[in-house]
């Protein structure tokens, strides 16, 4: 079985479709922050994937997005968890559903 | 010394501003403070304006809105300087004659503010929006601070003037599309030959004509002005009369006149007619009041009456004799300032007795000449002044306006003469039943002429008296511009 | 050496006008001061006129003039002035002289009465403007005196303002002689409009002047009629006389000044001041605008003279005898006797007026009673009073000789025998004549003569400042007549300007027989039916229904209230009514529609403009509740709207693509 560009992009959905679950199912804000995670690393996928098999591979244009990628979403990791060390000391939880203080 | 017009216009609106700030109970006295203040200002107007040369004088003119034609140009010339004074003269007479809250005396102020404007504004743009200006205060007054019948009074005297006033801009607005000017000198220049032709020609002249008769008034259009003048305190009723009437006369003699040389004289028999309805019928009328303030409201009619017969007289034939127009205009323009000053005095005395008895009907006083002779005295000074005894103001104006309109429309005048006779016969009516015979119960505990109110009486009977003996004074006010004006309406007949 | 009483003229009327108007300024109480001042006024005015008089004396025709312009209007110039003539000499002197005596007899008449210095003011006013309108050399400038001659008649008859009557009178006065006053200021405009100038003369360009003349042309005969109007108005010619018996509510004085001697000639005068205009055209004498004149004086004499006959008032006797004798003033202007009116005027200014003082005077010591019926035998207790009014009365009456009324009556009574149109009214005068005789006979009999009744019980003569006026007008009266015999026809030649000369045989004329017979007939008439008369009146016994009919006055008064004065009224009403109604209604109509209009514009609003706007903004409210409600605040539900989102725009993506 060729490694084609399809089956990497079933991979990255899959990974984005299970990363959005558990955003959107768990209730403790550290692993909403992990689904995130998985779905910037779904992204990432794509990228590469889309750079492997585009006409011009010679360029390394897709690996250079990715590493910004992650670097970003390391960065990012930092910044959401310092918030929900934050927000714990506040309220005491990081249950988000308990966390409805965003409401207009 | 330009900018004494606008200045003149001004000093009301600040005091009006000065006023609506003041105490309650100081608010007449500031704002008779500007009035001595406008009436230096007017005389300062009439020392420096020049009554030997023509045209207008002390023209001010600026820009304003170009696309409309609107300017902001005053000036003034014998008749506006004419009315200007008696604005300045009829104004504090009336804040004197009564009590007044500081909204009454803030709303009179505009009011003074506006007709300053009226009368000398050369565009018609400015013109329209001071003669309006001068219309929400006079509604104002009489709604508010009105007798009985203030709401319905009030409502009929806006509703007339408003639907004369939209009839009038309608008719300049078609004027302005055809000619593209609203400057008073150039629309009388472009009258010369003719403004407008056909149909348009009518309906502006009628647009026109609709706004001032109502202003006048003049008969058929002057059922407004005896509730309004009934009903609207004493120092309004003397303002309106004295002054706010004028307005229309010189709406004719400024606007239609030149304008529509041609219409005017088409259907000059018509108008004839109207004004000497105007003067026999609202002379009738005053016969048959008992109200002694609706009876002075009639003869105000009356009296305009006779200015209209002057003015639609010396248009109505094509051959106009210039001694005969220089004597109607003269005697137009003199009825004009002496009616101002007779009639508001006539509301200022019916106003003292109605301060005296509560009421003011004919047959509430009786015998009052025993009991009060000064005042007697002095209010028979203003009624023969009205009635038109020669020696008092008004004989001059009524006998120049009749011997100038007798040349060129004798049937028509001599109608008109009734009007003298029933005047008369009015007077003498009122003057029997309040003056003479024995002592009304009611009116046993009068006092007499106070020192305040001599104040007022004294000046203005000496001035009825100096026009009616030495009347030179004021026709040096408006000669040239009498002579031009006859010049003007000459020549139209030529074009 | 003339000029300066020229120049001056003026100050004839300007002395008694100060003195009125200082007069009105004092205080009630200071009654002496101003009797004194009002009679200082007319002594000035006396020694003025007297000045002015003099030059007139020396050329036959005299006349001088001084104009100047009253005002400027346009370009044109009003110009008015005074002028002089024998005309206005004459009258002068007799204006002033008349008044003088006038003035002081009301200090005794007016002594008690609590506005006594208002009585001079007004006296002194009322002269003053009379003096006015005879000096005036401009219609205008006399017009103007004219009304103001007017206004202080209104005054001095309504003088006792408490009494009802009295102002009802002064009203009526002031109204009638306006009506006329309109026809002579129609006159007036149309003489200015003609004419170009109401200047009597101007050096040959006033309007009675031949420039003036040939512009009036062949209106002159309106012109006239016009300007008799008012003159008709206030000499108290038929049918406007109704006002002037009224007028006898004034206090006796006025009578005798205002509606006796003075006031009431004016109108004689103005015809003859601008007789030229009433004879212009005049064939053989005659012009459609005299004959006017003449007829019209022919029927107020003859009626007044009939209505005098029974009358029981004894002021309301002699004002009837007033309009009989300015009718007969009249007739002489209109059929070219100008002099001869004139001369009767100054006459009749002298004897009427002394006859009014003295009935004054019979009031006075009858404590104010003035129904003759209830006098009687007066003539022992007030002597002076007696002797004089006598002489008044047989002036009058004509009796020739020695009064100066039955000369001037006389050269009427020639005048008219000689007008070549008509003879009815020289027949007509001749009656007159008889019934003026007649008339005064049966009130000399009913005050003086018989037995003392109710009111002569405790009559007494009056004080020597009242008696005195009546013996000096009393000489008047006969020293006059020296000036007016045929014999020396100086007053005829100095007012028509031709020299006089003495000739005694001209004393007797035919005429003189004939009227002394007139006269004889009426008063032996008289004396025969009234010598005996009671209660009542012979003539009411004779004839009740001709009687009552003078009594009456002809029932003019009540018929101009049933017809002019009705239809005035209606007139009034109607005006009133349709202001109130019918205008108004039509204007309420209009403003109906306009009211119809706006409620139908509110409907408008309120159901279709309104309701949609309501609607959409109940809909935008709901919808902002309801986005609200989605706003929970819970992150994972935004996140899930997100994915929805997005979804969404992946399916219409795909969609499109």
């Amino acid at each position: 079985m060729t490694p084609t560009l399809t089956i990497f992009l079933i991979l990255s959905a899959a990974l984005f479709c299970i990363g959005l679950l558990a955003a959107l199912s768990r209730r403790h804000a550290i692993f909403i922050l992990i689904g995130i995670d998985l779905m910037l690393a779904a992204a990432n996928v794509n990228f590469v994937a889309f750079w492997r098999f585009s006409p011009e591979p010679a360029q390394p244009t897709g690996v250079i997005v990715a590493i910004f990628s992650i670097a970003i979403a390391a960065a990012e990791a930092a910044v959401g968890l310092a918030l929900v060390i934050a927000v714990y000391r506040h309220y005491r939880t990081t249950n988000v559903d308990k966390l409805n203080q965003l409401k207009g | 010394m330009a900018g004494l017009t606008t200045a003149l216009i001004l000093l009301p609106l600040a005091g009006a501003l000065f006023v609506s700030v003041a105490r309650q109970n100081s608010a007449r006295a500031v704002a008779l403070g500007f009035n001595v203040l406008t009436a230096i200002l007017a005389i300062t107007l009439w020392r420096n304006f020049d009554t030997t040369a023509g045209g207008l004088q002390m023209v001010e003119r600026h820009v304003w809105i170009p696309a409309i034609g609107a300017e902001y140009l005053v000036g003034v010339d014998g008749l506006s300087l004419l009315l200007v004074l008696l604005t300045s003269l009829i104004f504090p007479f009336a804040f004197l004659a009564q009590r007044m809250t500081r909204g009454a005396c803030a709303l009179m102020l505009v009011m003074q503010a506006a007709l300053y404007g009226t009368f000398t504004a050369q565009n018609f743009v400015l013109w329209f929006l001071f003669y309006e200006m001068s219309l929400i205060p006079a509604f104002l007054l009489i709604k508010i601070w009105g007798g009985e019948k203030r709401d319905r009074a009030a409502t009929k005297f806006f509703v007339y003037t408003f639907l004369g006033s939209v009839a009038m801009l309608l008719s300049f607005l078609g004027i302005f599309f055809a000619k593209g000017t609203f400057d008073f000198a150039a629309l009388a220049d472009l009258g010369k030959h003719g403004l407008l032709t056909g149909n348009v020609a009518w309906f502006a002249f009628a647009g026109i004509f609709l706004g001032l008769a109502v202003k006048v008034p003049l008969f058929p259009f002057h059922t407004w002005l005896p509730d309004a003048y009934e009903t609207a305190p004493t120092g309004v009723s003397m303002v309106l009369t004295g002054v706010l009437s004028k307005m229309g006369v010189y709406g004719f003699v400024r606007l239609l006149l030149p304008l529509f040389p041609n219409e005017i004289r088409i259907v000059a028999p018509w108008l004839l007619a109207l004004a000497v309805c105007s003067i026999v019928f609202a002379s009738l009328a005053a016969w048959a009041q008992s109200d002694l303030k609706r009876m002075v409201a009639y003869l105000s009619i009356n009296h305009l009456g006779y200015c209209m017969l002057g003015l639609f007289a010396i248009t109505a034939t094509t051959v106009r004799p210039a001694q005969e127009m220089q004597a109607a205009l003269s005697g137009v323009f003199m009825q004009i300032f002496n009616h101002g000053i007779t009639a508001a005095a006539l509301f200022y005395y019916v106003g003292l007795l109605e301060q005296r008895r509560g009421l003011r009907g004919l047959g509430d006083f009786g015998g009052l000449m025993q009991r009060t002779p000064l005042l007697c005295g002095w209010m028979s000074v203003a009624m023969f002044s009205s009635l038109g005894l020669p020696g008092l103001n008004g004989f001059i104006g009524e006998f120049l306006i009749f011997k100038g309109s007798f040349a060129v429309a004798a049937s028509f005048t001599a109608v008109a003469v009734i009007g003298l006779l029933v005047t008369a016969i009015v007077f003498l009516r009122a003057m029997q039943a309040l003056f003479s015979g024995p002592l009304a119960e009611s009116a046993s505990t009068f006092p007499d002429l106070q020192w305040n109110e001599k104040w007022i009486v004294v000046p203005v009977t000496m001035l009825m008296f100096a026009v009616g003996i030495a009347p030179q004074f004021v026709f040096n006010i408006f000669n040239t511009t009498v002579v031009q004006m006859t010049r003007l309406f000459a020549l139209t007949t030529l074009g | 050496m003339s000029s300066w009483i020229v120049t001056y003229l003026w100050l004839i009327p300007a002395v008694p006008l100060a003195a009125s108007l200082v007069i009105l300024m004092l205080a009630n109480s200071r009654r002496t001061a101003s009797a004194a001042l009002a009679i200082f006024g007319q002594v000035v005015a006396l020694t003025m006129a007297v000045a002015a008089f003099l030059p007139t004396l020396q050329t036959p025709g005299y006349r001088a003039f001084h104009n100047f312009t009253w005002f400027t209007f346009g370009e044109q110039t009003l110009r008015i002035g005074w002028v002089i003539d024998p005309l206005a000499a004459a009258m002068l002197v007799m204006i002033t002289l008349v008044g003088l005596c006038i003035f002081v007899f009301s200090i005794g008449y007016m002594a008690k009465d609590k506005n006594f210095t208002r009585f001079f003011a007004y006296l002194s006013f009322f002269s003053a403007a009379m003096l006015g309108v005879v000096i005036a050399n401009s219609l205008l400038l006399l017009f103007v005196c004219w009304e103001l001659v007017g206004l202080a008649s209104y005054l001095l008859i309504g003088f006792w303002i408490h009494k009802p009557s009295a102002a009802a009178a002064a009203k009526k006065a002031f109204i009638t002689t306006r009506i006329g006053d309109i026809g002579f200021f129609l006159g007036i405009l149309w003489l200015y409009g003609r004419s170009g100038t109401l200047l009597f003369y101007d050096h040959g360009n006033g309007c009675l002047e031949n420039a003036g003349l040939l512009l009036v042309g062949a209106s002159a005969t309106f012109i006239a009629l016009l300007i008799f109007c008012g003159a008709a108005g206030k000499s108290g010619q038929f049918p406007l006389h109704v006002w002037l018996p009224d007028a006898m509510e004034g206090p006796t004085p006025v009578s005798a000044l205002i509606h006796a001697a003075t006031m009431v000639a004016a109108g004689v005068f103005l015809v003859a001041r601008v007789y030229p205009l009433f004879s212009l055209g005049a064939i053989d004498g005659v012009t459609p605008s005299l004959t006017v004149v003449v007829w019209i004086g022919v029927v107020t004499a003859l009626m007044a003279a009939l209505i005098a006959l029974a009358q029981a008032d004894i002021k309301r006797i002699l004002a009837y005898s007033t309009v009989s004798q300015l009718g007969l003033m009249m007739v002489s202007l209109g059929v070219g006797g100008v002099a001869a009116g004139i001369m009767h005027l100054l006459a009749h200014g002298f004897f009427k007026a002394l006859l009014f003082l003295g009935s004054g005077s019979v009031i006075h010591g009858c404590h104010e009673e003035q129904d003759i019926r209830n006098m009687g035998g007066l003539r022992r207790l007030m002597p002076v009073t007696f002797l004089t009014y006598a002489i008044g009365m047989m002036t009058l009456s004509g009796v020739p000789l020695f009064f100066s009324g039955a000369w001037t009556k006389e050269e009427i009574l020639h005048a008219t025998a000689h007008w070549p149109k008509s003879s009815v009214p020289y027949y007509l005068m001749l009656a007159g004549v008889v019934l003026t005789a007649l008339y005064m006979t049966r009130q000399m009999i009913y005050v003086f003569f018989g037995d003392k009744r109710a009111a002569s019980e405790h009559a007494h003569e009056s004080p020597r400042v009242m008696t005195m006026p009546l013996i000096v007008l009393a000489v008047c009266a006969i020293v006059f007549s020296i000036a007016l015999t045929p014999a020396w026809p100086w007053l005829h030649g100095y007012l028509s300007g031709e020299p006089a000369h003495f000739e005694i045989g001209q004393l007797i004329q035919p005429m003189l027989f004939l009227s002394l017979a007139l006269v004889a007939g009426g008063i032996g008439l008289g004396v025969l039916f009234y010598r005996k008369a009671g209660a009542t009146d012979p003539l009411a016994q004779a004839q009740p229904a001709i009687f009552r009919f003078l009594e009456n006055k002809m029932w003019l008064d009540e018929f101009y209230a049933r017809t002019v004065l009705a239809f005035a009224h209606f007139a009034a009403r109607f005006s009133d009514v349709m202001d109130r109604y019918f205008w108004d209604s039509l204007v309420r109509a209009l403003a109906g529609v306009g009211q119809l209009f706006g409620i139908l514009s509110s409907h408008f609003d309120e159901r279709g403009i309104n309701s949609g706007v309501d609607g959409a903004t109940t809909g935008a409210r709901g919808l902002g509740r309801f986005i609200a409600a989605r706003h929970s605040g819970q992150i994972q539900t935004y996140l899930r709207a997100a994915g929805v989102g997005a979804l969404a725009l992946l399916i219409l993506y795909a969609w499109l693509a």
